[in-house]
């Protein structure tokens, strides 16, 4: 870890002389490209209200962990952002209402027993750091999560993304073809819930949904294929986490917003390129 | 009953579905033969993909449904390849006809690349099916008969015994369906394998069939087109028929 960092404070940067600036660096490094890979799926399948829907969820789950005597916060919103994730498939398959009433009314749902719990006695203000996150606070424990969750999350992208291809062009044909649409469906919401769980604290509430659609966004109005959509989508998340937080240790602002801001500029940017390009 | 005869084929016996308390399909029994081109017929409701779902293995069934070879032994494992209706799919994503037909064919995550082995076989696949020149265009870019050529191109690999085709030519050009139908009789002489087609065009079915299959929950007549065209049952469910 110290040659990490000696590597690091040896850039001709003046955020790279403090500690908590080196790790926010590596962990932008570790969370950005996990997001942007599995936003590639997300986006293809129109779930970025789903995964809004998810991020809001962490509330309840720690609110919920409280009342239920879990110690670990980030234990409590795993469980139930999986848990919620996995419900809100089953409810929107079963066709009872249209996708995005069922998400709203999760959404909606989760954002209220969460808040109900959290302010009982107005004590809302301690977790109000959930809302907008601070990657600034970043632990050296923290990163070894994070980099476990980026090596396991890569290799589980790597066993799921086929057959997610198929079943989001066509769950029948990819039934045929031996793929398990359902476990495959699955096991890509729970692992966008563990992603956006494990991001929260640093990203925000507020802002975790723009990190894993934002570049993928971008992403797509560049891309012909599907590697170019992986490529573009994990670039523009790595570059814009970078830069997002250099600007943010410049202007003295919060480096989530800096970072979804710079995501912004890049999905502009390639609405343009696109327009251009289709003449 | 359907007649016993010593070629290959796949044997449907007294399969019925039910959903829900209500039955789709009551007691149907057909033959599929290798090397036959079979069209299943009826009304809009008369449980035709039912039965493409039943024989997909995606709706359970009752009765069996058993692959038999030219001795009359059953196989084991039944290869059926699947040509859907059409794919309801994101026109802008940007996935080319090499990556979605790489998903189906290798291991490797295709957001990792088409390998070039890989790569080489699709082109192959896709030039049997005269559609090599759209490996590396986006799928979304692809016209209703380009895709189905796609489309079967993979339904063809692995080889399969029994290939289904539910309604894969609706919504096609005149010149693209006529392209698509004489590959696919191309492909059932070379390939010798079972194919089950369904569809509403009758002309085509009169043109095209071995072997015609009238349903409406259950097999009204089966056999030669001639034979089923003008069969009572037939005038009965079409009315005359006088789209042929």
């Amino acid at each position: 870890m110290q040659s990490i960092y000696a590597l690091l404070g040896a850039l001709p940067l003046e955020a790279m002389q403090f500690d908590f600036m080196k790790r926010a660096l590596l962990a932008v490094l570790l969370l950005t490209p996990l997001l942007g890979l599995l936003g590639t799926m997300a986006v293809n399948q129109q779930m970025a209200f789903f995964s809004d829907a998810l991020g809001h969820s962490a509330l309840t789950g720690i609110g919920l962990g409280i009342i239920l005597g879990v110690g670990n916060d980030l234990v409590s919103m795993l469980v139930f952002g999986i848990l919620w994730a996995l419900l809100i498939s089953v409810i929107k398959r079963t066709g009872a209402a249209s996708a995005d009433t069922v998400i709203s009314v999760f959404s909606s749902t989760s954002v209220a027993l969460g808040l109900l719990i959290l302010s009982a006695g107005g004590g809302f203000a301690k977790y109000s750091s959930l809302l907008i996150g601070d990657v600034l606070t970043v632990k050296e424990q923290d990163l070894m999560w994070l980099l476990l969750a980026l090596l396991g999350g890569v290799g589980l992208w790597m066993a799921m993304y086929n057959g997610l291809l198929l079943t989001s062009i066509n769950p029948s044909l990819a039934r045929s073809r031996g793929v398990k649409t359902r476990l495959w469906e699955a096991g890509f919401v729970v692992l966008v819930a563990v992603a956006v769980m494990l991001s929260i604290r640093w990203v925000g509430v507020m802002l975790i949904n723009a990190l894993l659609i934002l570049p993928a966004a971008a992403g797509r109005n560049l891309a012909r294929s599907a590697r170019q959509h992986a490529l573009w989508s994990v670039g523009i998340a790595l570059v814009c986490g970078v830069a997002g937080l250099l600007a943010a240790y410049s202007l003295n602002t919060s480096a989530g917003a800096a970072i979804v801001l710079c995501s912004a500029v890049c999905y502009g940017v390639s609405l343009l390129v696109r327009s251009v390009r289709k003449g | 009953m359907p007649h016993a005869c010593h070629l290959c084929h796949i044997e449907l016996e007294h399969v019925s579905v039910s959903r829900g308390g209500q039955e789709l399909l009551h007691d149907v029994s057909m033959h599929i033969h290798c090397g036959q081109l079979t069209v299943l017929i009826g009304q809009n409701g008369a449980g035709k993909t039912t039965l493409v779902r039943a024989l997909l293995g995606e709706l359970k069934s009752s009765g069996s449904i058993r692959h038999v070879n030219e001795h009359g032994r059953e196989v084991p494992h039944l290869v059926t390849g699947y040509v859907p209706q059409h794919l309801e799919f994101d026109r802008e994503m940007p996935v080319t006809v090499a990556d979605f037909m790489a998903a189906a064919f290798s291991r490797r995550p295709v957001w990792t690349g088409v390998g070039r082995k890989t790569r080489e076989e699709i082109r192959q696949a896709l030039s049997e099916v005269e559609a090599a020149d759209l490996v590396d265009r986006p799928l979304g870019r692809c016209s209703g008969g380009e895709i189905q050529r796609v489309l079967l191109a993979l339904s063809m690999h692995p080889a399969p015994d029994l290939l289904v085709m539910d309604e894969p030519v609706s919504g096609m050009d005149v010149n693209g369906l006529q392209l698509f139908l004489d590959t696919v009789m191309s492909l059932r002489k070379t390939h010798h394998m079972a194919i089950l087609l369904v569809s509403h065009d009758l002309q085509l079915v009169r043109e095209y069939a071995d072997h015609v299959v009238l349903l409406d929950k259950t097999v009204l007549c089966q056999g030669q087109p001639d034979y089923v065209f003008e069969s009572p049952e037939f005038h009965r469910v079409f009315g005359g028929g006088e789209a042929v």
